[in-house]
């Protein structure tokens, strides 16, 4: 309770710094929250994209039937696998005819069905990742009747990189906005324990311990560094709707993102004030 | 019970403050400690309170060591050692009964226990009728009544006392000193720094630790033995 009052009075005496320390955090966290979102919104199209990971082998012409049988049942029984769809000949032909209609004309033209037979092989999730995707593709070539395997490999790494960069980023900046924050919220605390010097001697005269006299200015710190954390919040949910108003549909973090995101914000402002205050206290007590 | 051995503080690399200072006050003793501005009382006083540390020698007051002592220790002997300045320092804003809680409250005492323990303190001074007044309110002679009360809180083994009756006239001097009396009739060491030299003549069945420039120059106990 006494910690409490004293932490609000911290606020009351020192009203703009503790203002740009609770924007500061504010603004690092926001900063962390945005590519969040980015991060979080590429993570739900993976999603959507691994669902749809596919692994295509052609084959040679002439391959027997006895032949597809059994490489197809042994190709079902990789771990990585879900299904195996054999797409004959004839089949690939009419898929070609029904999806590519603008070539109709040269399809129904030919006189030999150029078109290979395939096997599409579909992953298992947790399987549809690009190492994954890569071993199945080894063990199909392997065989000696598969003409080429295929798959949206490098489209697949490039979405995975572009949620690298954005987790990247958000690290860095988000990383350097806090240093910075931490820098202001250190200031802050460092001006409340000065203007309570007197009161703190005193009690260091007197016996109290050190974790009695730091309580209100870590409190101090927690108040701030969560104001800081709601305002990032603010921020992103406001940014999230500017998205969604006007460009496109995303995502909304997951609440332990969210949670997260203030738990951090919180223990920034406890950090920053816990080695204010411990420089300060040795400052004013000289063992 | 305070026991310093050799004792030299050298503040920032100056001339020492004191130099090879050594006594031993016992437990239940009232000893003057004097020399003129300068001499280095205060920073004896500071280093019973380990405020500072030797920069040589051995400091012990009770069970602690400055050579062993820890930083979290420190609140403990604090508790043991009651301080009382020459300014006073009580927290303005604070009520007279509030000031001596204070030192009780920030050693997490009971609640329960804090109210009749500062009415009991505040009788002790003399001030039982004045527990509701701002320091400002209070003469100088009974703010120094306060803060000793607030020295009083945590039963120390010693009272040290930095020129306590310095900024107090004649009459209210006296009635603080005779107070410190009463406290050490009870049982509580006091060690008081003081340059008064009337004061220690008119008080010569007590014991005088003289320093000059740093050094223990002269010492009752010792010249009578």
């Amino acid at each position: 309770m006494r910690s409490l009052r004293e932490a609000v009075a911290g606020f009351r005496r020192a009203p703009l710094l503790s203002g740009l320390s609770m924007t500061a955090i504010g603004l690092s966290v926001f900063i962390i929250g945005l590519f969040a979102l980015t991060a979080h919104n590429i993570d739900v199209a993976l999603t959507g994209v691994e669902e749809r990971v596919e692994v295509v082998a052609y084959l040679k012409d002439g391959t027997s039937s006895g032949q597809i049988e059994i490489s197809r049942s042994e190709i079902e029984s990789f771990p990585e696998v879900r299904e195996v769809r054999f797409v004959s000949k004839p089949e690939a032909l009419y898929n070609a005819q029904r999806e590519l209609t603008e070539f109709s004309d040269v399809f129904s033209d030919l006189e030999v069905n150029p078109l290979p037979a395939s096997f599409e092989v579909r992953l298992n999730p947790g399987f549809r990742t690009p190492s994954h995707a890569d071993a199945v593709a080894d063990r199909l070539s392997a065989y000696e009747f598969v003409e080429e395997v295929r798959y949206g490999r490098e489209w697949v790494d490039r979405v995975y990189a572009l949620r690298r960069i954005a987790a990247g980023s958000a690290l860095m900046l988000g990383g350097s906005f806090a240093a910075g924050a931490m820098l202001l919220i250190g200031i802050a605390v460092r001006m409340a324990v000065l203007a309570r010097a007197r009161e703190i001697s005193i009690m260091q005269t007197v016996g109290a311990t050190d974790g009695y006299i730091r309580r209100p200015f870590l409190l101090e710190g927690l108040m701030t560094g969560l104001a800081g954390g709601g305002l990032a919040l603010l921020l992103t949910r406001g940014a999230h709707a500017a998205v969604e108003r006007t460009l496109f549909s995303v995502a909304w973090l997951p609440l332990e993102w969210v949670v997260g995101g203030m738990i951090f914000a919180g223990l920034l402002g406890v950090a920053a004030a816990a080695r204010a205050v411990r420089r300060e206290l040795r400052r004013l007590d000289v063992v | 019970m305070i026991q310093l051995r050799s004792v030299t503080k050298t503040f920032d690399r100056s001339h020492p403050a004191i130099e090879g200072v050594s006594f031993h006050i016992r437990k239940g003793e009232f000893a003057f400690l004097t020399g003129p501005s300068g001499a280095g009382k205060t920073t004896v006083l500071s280093l019973i309170h380990m405020q500072h540390m030797p920069t040589s020698g051995e400091v012990r007051v009770s069970r602690f060591s400055s050579k062993r002592i820890r930083r979290r220790e420190l609140p403990q002997l604090r508790r043991r050692v009651g301080y009382v300045f020459q300014d006073f320092r009580l927290l303005e804003s604070l009520t007279v009964s509030e000031n001596v809680a204070f030192a009780l409250e920030v050693t997490g005492a009971p609640r329960s226990k804090i109210g009749p323990k500062v009415q009991r303190l505040l009788g002790q001074v003399g001030l039982a009728a004045r527990a509701r007044s701002l320091p400002r309110e209070l003469s100088g002679g009974e703010q120094q009544r306060v803060a000793i009360a607030r020295a009083l809180a945590n039963d120390p083994l010693v009272l040290l006392a930095d020129e306590p009756m310095g900024n107090l006239d004649g009459r209210a001097a006296a009635g603080v000193f005779s107070l410190f009396r009463d406290i050490n009739a009870l049982g509580t060491s006091i060690l008081m720094a003081t340059h008064d030299a009337e004061l220690i003549r008119r008080h010569s069945d007590l014991r005088v630790i003289e320093l000059e420039d740093g050094r223990m120059v002269f010492d009752s106990v010792e010249a009578s033995a």
